[in-house]
């Protein structure tokens, strides 16, 4: 059996190639080789003078102290809001998927908040838990909890993590429902009867066949909290107090745009990037092999 | 159907002219950081530009704080299509100095255009900021300001305080916080907006201590930082033990602080003399203002304290016009004249740059009837500058700034000590002061 598309003509399928090529030219691989080559260069703010440096670019930021505390926020910062995200939607599509009245009511009341930008989203979050304007804020300090994430690192921190991830629950809720929804009756019925209903019967039959669109979900939350995350940042606590919430993505902005050392944010990119990308190979190497499709 | 095409080209006929009328006057394109009234205020200036004359057209636009104003004007002209004029708050000035083919200083600019000017108007505390060490101007002045102390009336007199004696030194600030968080007359006793200058670089000048090397960067580009004196690590100190004993409270990086005096949380406040206008339109209690405290067991202090607030600089671009330029020395004229400066200084809360314009408003009763509002001015000039209290002049002042920021945050946060928040600072700081100076050697 031919399976290959033959077509008559030879110029026709590069150009029906064409709008995905020029995409990831325009939008990927020029940036990207932009970043490589500006990592190689130390230049005053006004780029009226560069000079090439080799690897000094990467030496110093890897020398830099305050990039290894970086590091080490967005690691505590990428697993907290990955699981924040992904625990809490799975529980809300077992559930939305048993709703029988008002099903698409409650599915699209909790699809809600990915509809909200980030910045606007960390305002909202900003009058809940504002230590002076915020009701939550406000009630802490009453019960006598000395709540101020402005001072506090760790409660900032904490603050970031859980903003982060509840604007990502409604995505992976609706990933997680769709899923659930194709996993056919008879498979969970025969379960059943069999004796594996409720937890055990989610755990050794539902989870399992979950599998692929939990490990998809797994790839695509990392890299929202490692990418998507900078306006909620930007918004609640500018990556203070202290360097208490500066992330590596964080830490890139504010080299790059506030400080204007395109070699020393360039050089912060690459090594991001270059981490990206080892980071969803060895996913897609080693987790990929226990997914069910 | 024909009458209708015939009516749109009509228009289209009209449209053409009114735009090659308007294209007939040299645009400036202006950016500015000023949000909210004072932005308005600006661009009012700017209308009165364009309607005093038909030649040349300036378009003022804002473009969010200072900080963002500086990348945002610093990325347009990398593109090759900077403002013609853009404005820097006072820390971009060393960055905007050495900026080389980039701008053009404002002594340039006007003897090219033959456009008269003269600079000696200005108040010397002033000029001599945006001036070169020979005394020509780099950028010219206009909106300055400086840092003072806002202090809620109601709040010292609930406290037991008597409202016409405000804190005087640092001792007599501390008591007063003190009291008025314990007597409950406000929550907050006392805080900063911009901590970097008003407890750095301000505590520095008004107590003539050096806040880096070769008079503050003035004189040449290997200066580096001194904020790690005894002097220093014994303020920062006292922060620290007066946030530990709940009489100062931090407000945040930058100008956050500001809402926390206005909206009467805090009952004083270190800021800027330009909050003036937030604190007339919001502030619902009597309100007052004070010289900044000092450290009265130190020698001499206090002296001058130096400007904040900004400077307009000109910036170039291929294919820019000497017309372009004209129009640019024809505005800066326009701005700097006596009737603007009046205005801009008696409807804001920033400095009489020109020393007439304070002489004029004194003689016809101005701060007689508007108390205090001769402070900034009187504090900024009570004394001759000496090589501490001149001003500043560092690269990349406003990434040290952060840097700063972060140490002191760390500190008052009790993950390190005074003494390590203020050597990290140098030595942070001193990295990024030798990159600029490799950067522009």
């Amino acid at each position: 059996m031919q399976r290959r598309v033959v077509y008559p003509n030879r110029v026709l399928p590069y150009l029906l190639l064409a709008p995905q090529i020029i995409i990831t030219v325009v939008f990927f691989i020029y940036p990207a080789a932009e970043a490589i080559r500006q990592a190689l260069y130390q230049q005053d703010p006004f780029g009226l003078n560069a000079q090439f440096v080799w690897f000094e670019n990467f030496a110093l930021v890897l020398q830099d102290p305050h990039y290894w505390e970086a590091a080490r926020v967005t690691l505590i910062f990428s697993l907290a809001v990955t699981l924040l995200a992904m625990a809490p939607a799975l529980l809300l599509a077992v559930m939305a998927d048993r709703v029988v009245r008002g099903a698409a009511g409650y599915r699209t009341l909790i699809v809600w908040p990915y509809a909200i930008a980030p910045a606007v989203a960390a305002v909202l979050w900003l009058f809940i838990f504002h230590p002076d304007i915020g009701y939550v804020g406000q009630g802490l300090l009453a019960l006598g909890i000395p709540w101020d994430y402005r001072m506090n690192g760790a409660q900032a921190l904490l603050l970031v993590i859980l903003v982060s991830a509840w604007k990502q629950i409604s995505y992976n809720f609706l990933f997680f429902l769709a899923a659930l929804q194709s996993i056919p009756r008879s498979i969970t019925e025969a379960a059943a009867i069999d004796g594996a209903s409720g937890m055990r019967g989610f755990w050794l039959i539902t989870f399992p066949l979950l599998s692929h669109i939990t490990f998809f979900l797994l790839v695509v939350n990392l890299i929202y909290s490692l990418f998507d995350t900078f306006g909620v940042i930007h918004a609640l606590t500018q990556g203070g107090p202290g360097v208490a919430t500066t992330t590596l993505m964080y830490s890139i902005y504010r080299d790059g745009v506030v400080n204007v050392d395109l070699g020393g944010s360039s050089a912060q990119s690459v090594i991001l990037m270059a981490g990206v990308i080892l980071l969803t190979m060895l996913q897609f190497r080693y987790l990929e092999k226990r997914v069910h499709y | 159907m024909r009458q209708r095409v015939l009516s749109l080209l009509l228009v289209a006929l009209l449209m053409s002219l009114l735009m090659s009328a308007s294209a007939q006057r040299v645009r400036v394109e202006f950016w500015h950081g000023l949000g909210g009234p004072l932005g308005q205020l600006l661009e009012t200036i700017t209308d009165d530009f364009n309607r005093s004359q038909d030649r040349f057209q300036v378009n003022a636009t804002f473009r969010g704080s200072y900080p963002e104003t500086m990348v945002a004007a610093i990325a347009a002209f990398r593109a090759g299509n900077a403002p013609h004029i853009v404005q820097m708050f006072e820390v971009g000035t060393a960055t905007m100095m050495h900026a080389g083919g980039a701008i053009v200083p404002v002594y340039q600019l006007f003897a090219r255009t033959g456009v008269p000017f003269d600079p000696s108007v200005f108040l010397p505390a002033v000029r001599s900021y945006y001036s070169l060490p020979d005394g020509r101007l780099m950028s010219l002045p206009f909106n300055s300001s400086t840092a003072i102390t806002w202090y809620n009336r109601d709040a010292f007199r609930a406290a037991g305080l008597n409202p016409d004696q405000p804190p005087r030194t640092w001792t007599e600030l501390r008591n007063a916080a003190r009291r008025i968080v314990a007597s409950g007359a406000a929550r907050c006793g006392f805080s900063t907006a911009w901590p970097t200058w008003t407890q750095f670089e301000q505590f520095s000048a008004i107590h003539n201590v050096p806040l880096a090397t070769r008079a503050n960067g003035m004189e040449g580009l290997d200066a580096r930082l001194q904020i790690n004196s005894p002097l220093h690590l014994r303020h920062l100190q006292t922060l620290m033990d007066m946030q530990r004993e709940g009489s100062f409270t931090y407000g945040g990086r930058d100008g956050a602080a500001d809402a926390l005096f206005v909206n009467g949380t805090c009952a004083i406040l270190h800021g800027s003399s330009a909050l003036l206008g937030r604190v007339r339109s919001e502030a619902t209690f009597n309100w007052g203002v004070a010289n900044l405290p000092f450290y009265d067991d130190v020698r001499g202090a206090p002296i001058n304290s130096i400007i904040g607030g900004a400077s307009f600089w000109v910036m170039t671009a291929p294919g820019r016009t000497d017309q372009e330029y004209r129009a640019v020395a024809e505005f800066f004229r326009f701005i700097s004249r006596p009737e603007v400066a009046r205005r801009w200084h008696s409807e804001t809360g920033f400095l009489p740059i020109r020393q007439d314009v304070f002489n004029e408003l004194n003689a016809a009763g101005f701060y007689r009837a508007n108390p205090g509002r001769d402070l900034p001015l009187l504090q900024l000039t009570r004394t001759e500058p000496t090589v501490n209290s001149r001003g500043l002049r560092l690269g990349n002042m406003p990434e040290i700034r952060n840097i700063i920021q972060e140490e002191v945050e760390n500190a008052l946060q009790g993950r390190q000590t005074a003494q390590q928040a203020l050597d990290n600072a140098v030595r942070r700081g001193d990295a990024v002061l030798a990159a600029f100076e490799r950067a522009h050697r």
